[in-house]
């Protein structure tokens, strides 16, 4: 009786419930979405969870290495703690060494006011997660950089907190604009066929034939220097939608002509609907867990390229920080051989472009439920 | 013998005809594109060459500009500029300046920034690009397909996943920031970081054969870098095409017969999987355009992507133009060779009319 039950839920279960049930087989798929729904909340809550702000420096840490967390001083446990850095130049070869000066420690504390922000852009607030407080004999100014400090003495930690609201989003945000666009365009090409079809087939034809870098790097340069964060977020957003729609809309027509010919559609055509409702009620739906993996294997496309380009100035720019941003500071082998702290941006980027594709793998796997 | 004659019959010639035929379209398309996204811009390279000398201290007066403007054709309407762009690349006359001086009927125009006729700065790097290209395609294909294979006969093992995860690693790794490591270990263990793609000697001698060995040793870090940011995407369609084909009823009846296990893989399986990786060829070679771009100018390549960026920047349109134009036409090339290759490989395409 058990087994039939489950059987009756198995035919029963919507298709959404299939998927999610053929996703959790696929362990890499999970643990990626796991490890994208840390990073997106992480994203979401930068402000709190970064000790510092986006453009606090501290002229003394300049490319420090990650801070050393101890626990005992003295003989003493008086739990986790830093010390400040000191500077010191060799008179002779004038050599800069840096050292933790050791005569007093900074205990690190959770929930500290600091750098004020908005929480979601709205409701002023200065908690951050945690911080350092005074020294144990009243000294001020050591900085917790657990990730180490840029060329202008900036924490990295911080930065790649706060980059992530754009690394993260841009594609993500552009994949949801090409989604909508791939929809629109792929299933007029698809349910109407004729000459419209042969046009858009070409088009989507020409822009795939052209190699995607290059062509990024041409609409990037259009954009206008000097303008606001925001704007460069819109363009941004807007190239990679304008380069990312083809796709979506290529799957789009396959699924049509397969589909426009379905019973279903003809009833729904005789009984008077119109051709939208028709699109958007019975066919979109048919085929939407096909249109969403297609997006999440978009998606980690984007956000390599968003990385290219803002690595090569051609994205987004200073002040506004993304990864690439981050990783132009890595930009040579002087860098990578004396500062590897400065490639930790790496490690976030190739993480939750791993994720994006792991996911997107246990999504296509899954979206054939009754296989 | 047989397969070449098959090679010749009319079917497949007419859908070769056919397929040439329709890719004109394309490319008259693709470069309308081109040229509206050089064009996008703001300003122009006479707009850019002023300020450059403006940076100087020298002012330049706007009749001056104007006359530049004219001299370049940068005055006319933006259609009619490319009609001539367009005009002059496909036909140029014998009876026209250019072909006086170049002996050619193609005029790709002049590079504002190099001084010179574009071709001449294209062909330069041309050879070069489409051989490194050439290289790291096949390099692709030799990684990705046995790594695809393998992953689809032991699916969701751990075979499977470390595989996939070693594919797509050099896809997750931006390829600045790999080819900037890779330098720095080859520097930090043979004491040299290899860039570029020649050696000193071999910019004053050429390359020959006897010093072929240290011209592929320095093609190892682009083919890795380049190489391996595609491979992610060939072994996701190989891997997907195979687990469709060993599902099938035919691989169940060739087990039931007693055929052995490699044998269904390779020579049935693997058969029918191959039609959509070479479907897939135009499309790889577009990424490798991309990929090369960004890598070329961290590990100071000499193909053609450091030109295009340059040129982008310093606003000289038509070599940007004609940079962007010759790589769509070779992807475009790409997938006219692929659709014959299939059409050869797969007789249900000619007759069926064929096509995407």
């Amino acid at each position: 009786m058990a087994k039939k039950k489950t059987k009756e839920d198995y035919y029963l279960a919507s298709q959404w419930t299939l998927m999610a049930r053929k996703l959790k087989k696929h362990k890499l798929a999970k643990v990626s979405f796991i490890i994208l729904a840390i990073l997106y909340i992480a994203a979401l809550f930068a402000d709190f969870l970064a000790p510092y702000g986006l453009e606090d420096f501290d002229g003394l840490y300049k490319n420090s290495a990650p801070v050393q967390i101890h626990t005992v001083y003295e003989g003493e446990n008086v739990g986790p703690y830093i010390y400040k850095l000191t500077k010191t130049i060799n008179k002779t070869d004038f050599t800069i060494t840096m050292s933790e000066d050791t005569s007093e420690y900074y205990k690190i504390k959770f929930f500290v006011h600091g750098v004020p922000y908005k929480i979601f852009g709205l409701l002023p607030c200065d908690l951050h997660l945690f911080g350092v407080s005074d020294g144990s004999k009243g000294g001020t100014g050591a900085k917790i950089f657990l990730f180490g400090a840029d060329s202008l003495g900036r924490d990295i930690f911080s930065r790649v907190l706060l980059g992530a609201r754009i690394s993260l989003t841009i594609p993500f945000a552009s994949a949801i604009i090409s989604f909508f666009l791939g929809i629109a365009i792929g299933s007029v090409s698809g349910y109407f066929g004729g000459v419209i079809d042969i046009v858009i087939q070409r088009i989507i034809e020409v822009i795939g034939a052209v190699p995607q870098i290059p062509l990024w790097m041409a609409l990037s340069a259009a954009i206008p220097p000097g303008i606001s964060t925001i704007k460069m977020y819109f363009y941004m957003t807007l190239i990679l939608s304008f380069i990312n729609w083809t796709g979506m809309a290529r799957v789009v027509r396959g699924k049509f002509l397969s589909l426009k010919n379905e019973d279903y559609v003809m009833a729904a055509r005789l009984s008077g609907v119109s051709t939208w409702k028709i699109i958007w009620k019975h066919l979109v739906p048919g085929f939407m867990s096909y249109l969403i993996v297609s997006m999440t294997l978009g998606i980690p496309g984007s956000i390599v390229g968003e990385t290219s380009m803002s690595y090569l100035g051609l994205g987004i720019k200073s002040p506004a920080t993304s990864w690439g941003v981050l990783l132009q500071e890595a930009s040579s082998v002087t860098d990578v051989a004396s500062r590897p702290h400065k490639l930790i941006p790496i490690i976030f980027v190739t993480i939750t472009v791993l994720a994006f594709n792991f996911l997107g793998d246990g999504l296509r796997d899954a979206a054939d439920p009754y296989k | 013998m047989e397969a070449l004659k098959d090679f010749f019959r009319k079917d497949l010639v007419q859908y070769i005809i056919k397929r040439i035929l329709m890719f004109i379209p394309t490319l008259l398309l693709i470069s309308v594109l081109v040229f509206f996204v050089i064009q996008l811009p703001p300003g122009d390279y006479v707009s850019a060459q002023i300020s450059a000398l403006a940076s100087e201290g020298e002012l330049v007066d706007a009749d001056y500009a104007a006359a530049m403007r004219a001299d370049y054709g940068l005055d006319l309407p933006v259609w009619q500029q490319y009609v001539k762009w367009i005009k002059d690349i496909i036909w140029t006359p014998t009876d026209s300046p250019y072909y006086r001086l170049y002996h050619s009927h193609h005029n790709w125009k002049y590079s504002f920034a190099y001084g010179r006729d574009v071709w001449s700065v294209v062909n330069e790097r041309l050879g070069l690009t489409i051989a490194v290209t050439g290289i790291i395609m096949i390099f692709q294909y030799l990684v990705s397909i046995p790594i695809a294979v393998y992953a689809s006969t032991h699916q969701y093992s751990a075979g499977d996943y470390i595989s996939s995860i070693i594919g797509f690693l050099g896809t997750a790794i931006p390829n600045f920031i790999l080819a900037i490591v890779l330098m720095y270990l080859s520097y930090k263990w043979t004491g040299s970081a290899n860039v570029g793609l020649f050696s000193q000697e071999m910019l004053k001698n050429g390359v020959h054969l006897y010093n072929f060995g240290e011209f592929m040793k320095r093609m190892i870090i682009p083919i890795i870098v380049i190489g391996t940011s595609g491979t992610c995407g060939i072994i996701r369609s190989v891997r997907a095409q195979m687990l469709d084909e060993v599902a099938r009823q035919y691989t169940l009846t060739a087990r039931a017969k007693g055929v052995s296990e490699g044998k269904i893989v390779m020579k049935y399986c693997f058969r029918a999987a191959m039609n959509p990786t070479v479907s897939g060829l135009g499309g790889v070679l577009s990424s490798l355009f991309s990929g090369s771009t960004v890598t070329a100018m961290v590990l100071n390549m000499q193909i053609q992507g450091p030109v295009l960026f340059k040129a982008l920047q310093s606003q000289d349109m038509y070599l940007a133009g004609a940079i962007v134009m010759v790589q769509a036409v070779l992807v475009v090339i790409g997938i006219l060779l692929s659709d014959i290759a299939l059409a050869f490989l797969d007789p249900r395409i000619r007759y069926s009319g064929g096509g995407r």
